[in-house]
């Protein structure tokens, strides 16, 4: 190898070695952006998800000059043999005013099934002001066979919440988390 | 710069060492290469092979979609056939054939004697064929192919997979490499081994197409990887990355996707835009118009192609903010493209032209491609992008950039050099009739899905309402005659190779660049002594 022939390979394995970094680099990305994307749909509240630990009682005073319509919807996903739905459809509410609200579900299987219920606000932009005091989606359900349940949910709406929107539909999808228990 | 000082007598030496020269025979010749332009030309081959192949599948497709009702094949196989259509035209067709341009001609552009890493190079090359073997293997399997789109959105692709999600995540990783590897060879060259005296302003703007395009394959095909792999997890190994159940999320699936997404679809245009920025001037015998605005203009649409993703998104329920910031940042991306199609049609104005077949082809680009970027623009638009969501429009508007804009490319290109990589000049009346039955059965077969997308037809389905039957029909007839006009392409090929015409070194008077130095055809060494640039 002449001298010309070996600094070119070291110019090509430096630059080698610095595109290297980058695809490593970007790799690592693609999966930051797991948490970047919870952090940010958090701050911004972009994704409708709703608070995951239960929040203290809001104490500040209810704002009965606006009332807010809170629907509830509920689904099961593919697979979990549940009945599952709210007591209550609709429920009218002060920003402020604590609410409770009951849900009920239903194993109509022969096995014990436990289930995980996932929140989900609509519009997303308002899930960061529905604050759940309570909830059953805070832990898994277990039931076992044919075994029926009401499930209760206690919330407020944040007085913050902005004026434009004056109603709120919670949804709860259902999934069977049976083999996938942490305990 | 370390070309620079090397002297006549060193590199001559430097050649001999480097490929101990004698062509072995046979198969092993193609296995063993690490010259550029076998490499090239392996990549070439293949994606035309491809190219027939997904062609194939789409021919199935429009059988089933010549009129309602199924007749053909049951609604999850058509799934299979547009996904891994998709999936075959993107990464085998499209993407190897401009990595085949680029191992052919961005040595000979720059004066460099091969690609900075041959083996590499040819490590790349030869992992394709495993990743497309596994990817269509899967439809000889129980489970059948992916159908779940190109697009994989989970929990399509997870929750309701039909089996396949493992091997499509395998071949999907096997392209991934292979492009990386094939990117990062690119950038290595151009960075190195560029002739002394040319600096990065007088690059050829093929050149610098093929460059940027390379960074945005270093940067985003590793997400495209991560995010295959956390689908694999998914489905396989329990995480929830996407699943809401144990607190992932659905639709960030798409956010990482499309993240991913939106620069792969420049990944597949900026090659084509160097293509037609060499072959224009060389027809009308003209310097290309605004050099330097080009290479800026390249630029500005690789970095913003990455804050553009959630146009894809719309319909997810975004916030109002999140809507206007992506729809206007879409729309800024049209400025530098304008910029290109004026360029190019300023090239052309008082130029003195002549319409050879890579010529036409060139010219049908700059026309079909801004079709394709209006309706583009159009879908950019928040309102109306609701309506025209997942409907044939949509179809209509990426086959329009992606075959009449990175094929017709491909081939304006594929005749431009055909008479550098054989020797001979190829049939100028057979590749005519190739290019003029293209182009009138391209348009017959995507112009009216314009209107089925716009009256409300679903893309992905194997069924439709009556009143899309006649477009449909029309749709349907332009395909098959366009999938038969690429054999005449084939034709003209092979009989190229055969014999006709003797090639000079330059067959194209109006033609520029280092390439045209050398002889026809060009030697199995080129440039081991780098041409001086003043």
């Amino acid at each position: 190898m002449t001298v010309e022939q070996t600094e070119r390979n070291k110019n090509n394995k430096k630059v080698l070695s610095k595109l290297m970094l980058i695809v490593f680099g970007m790799f690592g990305f693609g999966f930051a952006l797991v948490p970047l994307y919870d952090v940010f749909c958090d701050i911004t509240g972009l994704n409708g998800k709703t608070n995951e630990s239960a929040a203290t009682t809001y104490t500040d005073g209810i704002d009965t000059s606006r009332t807010v319509n809170v629907q509830f919807i509920s689904r099961t996903a593919q697979g979990i043999p549940w009945k599952f739905e709210p007591v209550q459809r609709e429920i009218t509410v002060h920003p402020g005013e604590t609410k409770f609200v009951k849900f009920y579900a239903k194993n109509e299987s022969n096995r014990d099934i436990i289930g995980q219920a996932v929140p989900s606000v609509s519009p997303g932009l308002a899930a960061a002001y529905f604050q759940k005091i309570e909830c059953f989606c805070f832990t898994q359900q277990p039931l076992k066979g044919n075994e029926e349940v009401e499930m209760g949910l206690q919330f407020y709406v944040d007085p913050e919440l902005p004026k434009d929107i004056s109603t709120l539909t919670l949804s709860y999808t259902l999934y069977d988390v049976t083999g996938k228990v942490d305990s | 710069m370390t070309t620079e000082n090397i002297t006549t007598e060193q590199s001559d030496h430097d050649s001999h060492d480097e490929h101990h020269d004698h062509k072995m025979t046979g198969i092993k010749r193609w296995l063993y290469t690490t010259n550029h332009k076998d490499i090239g030309t392996l990549y070439l081959w293949f994606s035309f092979i491809m190219l027939l192949t997904g062609g194939a599948l789409a021919m199935v497709i429009r059988a089933e979609l010549f009129q309602p009702g199924l007749q053909i094949v049951e609604p999850d196989f058509f799934n299979q056939l547009t996904t891994v259509h998709g999936l075959i035209m993107v990464f085998g067709a499209i993407m190897p054939a401009f990595t085949g341009f680029a191992n052919w001609m961005l040595p000979m552009m720059i004066g460099a004697p091969d690609m900075a890493l041959p083996r590499m190079n040819n490590w790349s090359f030869w992992i394709l064929p495993f990743a497309f073997a596994i990817l269509l293997s899967s439809f000889f399997m129980e489970s059948g192919a992916p159908n779940f789109g190109w697009t994989f959105y989970a929990p399509l692709s997870t929750t309701y997979s039909n089996g396949s999600t493992a091997f499509f995540v395998f071949a999907v990783h096997i392209m991934g490499i292979s492009s990386i590897m094939g990117a990062i060879n690119i950038v290595v060259t151009i960075m190195n081994l560029r002739a002394p005296g040319m600096t990065y302003m007088k690059m050829p703007l093929f050149v610098w197409t093929f460059f940027i395009t390379a960074y945005l394959l270093i940067a985003v095909m590793p997400v495209l990887a991560g995010v295959v792999t956390m689908l694999l997890t998914d489905t396989y190994f329990g995480t929830s990355f996407f699943d809401a159940a144990g607190g992932g999320d659905p639709v960030m699936f798409q956010h990482i996707f499309w993240f991913f997404g939106h620069p792969e679809v420049y990944i597949m245009i900026l090659p084509a835009f160097g293509i037609v920025s060499t072959i224009i001037p060389a027809f009308s015998r003209k310097k290309l118009f605004g050099y330097a605005s080009m290479v800026y203009a390249t630029s500005s649409i690789a970095l913003l192609s990455f804050i553009v993703w959630a146009h894809h998104m719309f319909t997810t329920g975004m916030p109002l903010f999140g809507e206007l910031f992506f729809m206007y940042c879409t729309m800024l991306i049209a400025v530098p493209t304008g910029v290109k199609v004026f360029n190019w049609v300023a090239t052309m104005w008082r130029g003195s032209l002549t319409f050879e077949t890579p010529m036409l082809f060139s010219i049908a680009f700059v026309i079909l491609f801004t079709i394709g970027g209006f309706s583009g623009l159009m879908l950019a638009m928040t309102p109306v992008d609701f309506q025209y969501h997942d409907t044939y429009f949509v179809v209509a508007h990426f086959h329009y950039v992606l075959v009449t804009g990175s094929l017709f490319s491909i081939y304006a290109g594929a005749y431009y050099w055909l008479p550098k990589w054989t020797g001979h000049m190829y049939s100028e009346s057979l590749s005519k009739w190739h290019f003029w039955c293209s182009l009138i059965s391209v348009n017959l077969l995507f112009f009216p899905m314009h209107f089925l997308g716009l009256a409300g037809m679903p893309r992905r389905i194997p069924d439709y309402a009556l009143q899309f039957a006649d477009f449909n029909k029309w749709v349907s007839i332009g395909g098959f005659a366009f999938g038969l006009s690429q054999l005449i392409f084939l034709a003209v090929v092979i009989k190229c190779i055969r014999g006709g015409a003797k090639a000079e070194a330059k067959p194209w008077d109006g033609a520029e660049g280092l390439e045209w130095t050398v002889a026809s055809p060009a030697p199995y060494h080129t440039f081991s002594t780098p041409p001086k640039i003043d």
